[in-house]
């Protein structure tokens, strides 16, 4: 009897959310790989954010003579073909991979999760046809999908986003579905059908926040993945036209400079790459955080 | 099992369909008339006219997908618009340099990838784990291209050791077409590996903490009997899912490494196809790929039966 009183006196001076939020950012924060995440992806939003003041330089500022200069105390990283200000460029490239990362990423989100909810609510012949449509555009290699959906549109960073877009739905279909499936069965979605909720209700009341962990878990990891892929996409030359900075057609500029200075196709890279170690790091650190149960399955 | 067999049978032909309404919409979604935007403002009307009726462009677009569709079951992709040539023809000669490479990247990505995955379960905690484990992060994150680039700078600019680029088929100068090979293939490998290698992983830890895993051992057998016949064994059957949606990632970063390479393969066939406005050679690209995937994870589904009897006799 006096566990119980305890116990209800635990839970009455101390509310669960807090504790469940406390559990959270304990496991979060308790390995060292997850807070070296953590610092980089934010260090990359305040870049794309204050990039105007923080780039010593005009990113777009073209000076021929002083093409292709190897690293000076005026040019940290030194400069690219066009006498651009390599540091700078690659500052405000920050926000073309932001901004392809959350845009994409968003479209892919919304609409897979959609798709998902509708294919794993409704079932039967509903279903089929979602998930033999999701099947198909797990069958093209997302890079080649975005490259021929995005020259299709017509190759601006928009339609890099959109097409991006497109090749990330799956993930979110079949994510949702699965949750969809499992949840349906559960009691209170059951007497939510009994008292008379609409469809509509119980999908977004009942079922949407019940998926909320694993989603969170995608979405991160997924802007790795969207970052990744419009770097590929811009190396090829489909994304920002010039003369808009994006790390990944830098990348590509300075494979053709290789001798003359590396760095223009080395130092964007190394921030490719660490953004998205960042956010697959962050991803799995969520994932383990939030559902335990998770782990080794996303 | 036999209708098991049927009834995934019958979902990759809707999966392929489907993907050939896509690959042909391709052509729709382009704003304003196609023929114009294949050939240029420099056509003249009779050109786009004769372009128009070569690809059908005059008629509905359900007709004309229904001709497209009958076509492509007898194998004719139609005629590329920049080569001249039948789609089918230069896919057929493209298609084996990217299975070429896609072979060697796979396998090694295979040989490398298991064994550690094994190594770094094994030895959890340890310091070969944290080394696996962040190498396997890292090499999700890497983007090829770039690591092309550093292999090329170092290896090939700075040292002379590998040829900067090329490819010769391994029938004609084999020496020469393995050290082609072996930059594009290492670069082709990093994401699977890095994949297989965290799943490996984590499937071989979920399994050695059973009671038949401690049993094997108490019974006395080798730890490698245990590891390999009774641990891996039962590990397998994510690290065969993951396997066969490899296949998607080495198509799609053969992409960007025969890009880098100047390797005549699929992936800069499709890159310049697309650049190029080529849109028979972008339809028939993606639906060979297409089917190489499904068949792929059809042939990956097919095998759970073989890696356990429980799936065979259901």
């Amino acid at each position: 009897m006096t566990t119980v009183t305890k116990q209800t006196n635990q839970f009455s001076s101390q509310a669960p959310s807090a504790s469940g939020l406390w559990r959270f950012l304990r496991v979060f924060l308790g390995r060292k790989v997850v807070i070296f995440g953590t610092v980089i992806i934010l260090g990359l939003i305040i870049t794309a954010i204050f990039a105007p003041q923080l780039a010593p330089h005009d990113p777009y500022q073209q000076n021929l003579r002083s093409a292709l200069q190897q690293p000076s105390e005026q040019h940290l990283l030194g400069t690219d073909q066009l006498g651009r200000d390599i540091l700078s460029r690659i500052i405000y490239g920050a926000r073309v991979s932001l901004t392809v990362g959350f845009v994409s990423v968003g479209i892919g989100s919304l609409l897979g999760m959609t798709l998902g909810l509708l294919s794993g609510f409704f079932g039967g012949f509903i279903d089929s046809l979602i998930m033999r449509l999701i099947d198909a555009i797990m069958a093209i290699p997302p890079l080649l999908l975005a490259l021929a959906l995005g020259a299709a549109m017509g190759g601006g960073l928009q339609n890099v986003m959109i097409s991006l877009g497109i090749a990330l739905i799956p993930g979110y279909a079949r994510l949702m579905r699965g949750q969809v499936l499992t949840v349906k069965q559960m009691d209170y979605v059951k007497a939510g059908e009994v008292i008379g909720s609409s469809d509509f209700r119980i999908m977004l009341r009942h079922i949407l926040p019940n998926c909320m962990s694993p989603l969170i878990v995608l979405v991160t990891l997924n802007l790795g993945v969207a970052i990744l892929a419009e770097a590929g996409l811009s190396f090829l030359g489909l994304g920002i036209s010039p003369p808009g900075a994006a790390w990944g057609a830098m990348v590509s500029d300075g494979y053709r400079y290789l001798l003359n200075n590396p760095l223009l196709s080395f130092a964007p890279g190394i921030c490719i790459m660490l953004v998205v170690l960042a956010f697959n790091l962050v991803g799995d650190g969520l994932r383990d955080a939030l559902d335990p149960r998770l782990r080794g399955t996303l | 099992m036999a209708g098991y067999i049927i009834r995934r049978l019958m979902q990759a032909v809707v999966v392929l369909i489907i993907v050939s309404f896509i690959a042909f919409s391709i052509l729709y979604v382009l704003p304003g008339d196609a023929a114009l935007i294949m050939l240029g403002l420099e056509a003249t009307p009779e050109q786009i006219n004769a372009l128009r009726q070569e690809l059908g462009l005059n008629q509905p677009m359900l007709v004309q997908y229904g001709q497209w569709f009958f076509k492509i079951l007898q194998g004719d992709f139609g005629k590329s618009i920049v080569y001249r040539d039948s789609v089918a023809d230069l896919i057929g000669k493209r298609l084996p340099v990217t299975f070429h490479l896609g072979l060697v990247a796979l396998i090694i990505s295979i040989i490398i990838s298991i064994p550690a995955g094994i190594l770094s379960a094994v030895r959890r905690g340890s310091i070969l784990d944290s080394v696996i484990t962040i190498s396997a992060n890292i090499g999700m994150a890497i983007p090829i291209f770039w690591l092309g680039i550093l292999g090329i700078y170092f290896f090939s600019l700075k040292l002379g050791w590998l040829p900067v680029y090329g490819y010769t088929s391994p029938f004609d100068n084999f020496w020469l077409s393995t050290k082609q090979m072996i930059m594009p293939a290492i670069c082709l490998a990093v994401v699977p590996m890095a994949t297989l290698t965290r799943q490996t992983r984590s499937s071989m830890l979920e399994v050695i903490r059973q009671d038949y895993i401690r049993t094997a051992r108490s019974k006395g057998l080798k730890e490698r009997t245990v590891l390999i016949r009774h641990a891996l064994k039962n590990a397998i059957i994510p690290i065969v899912t993951l396997l066969g949606l490899q296949i998607r990632n080495l198509v799609g970063g053969s992409v960007l490494v025969e890009t880098i390479f100047t390797i005549p393969g699929m992936g800069r066939l499709m890159v310049s196809g697309v650049f190029d406005k080529d849109f028979p050679v972008v339809q028939g690209g993606i639906m060979v790929i297409a089917l190489v995937v499904v068949l792929a994870n059809l042939i990956v589904d097919l095998s759970y039966g073989y890696f356990d009897p429980r799936i065979r006799n259901e």
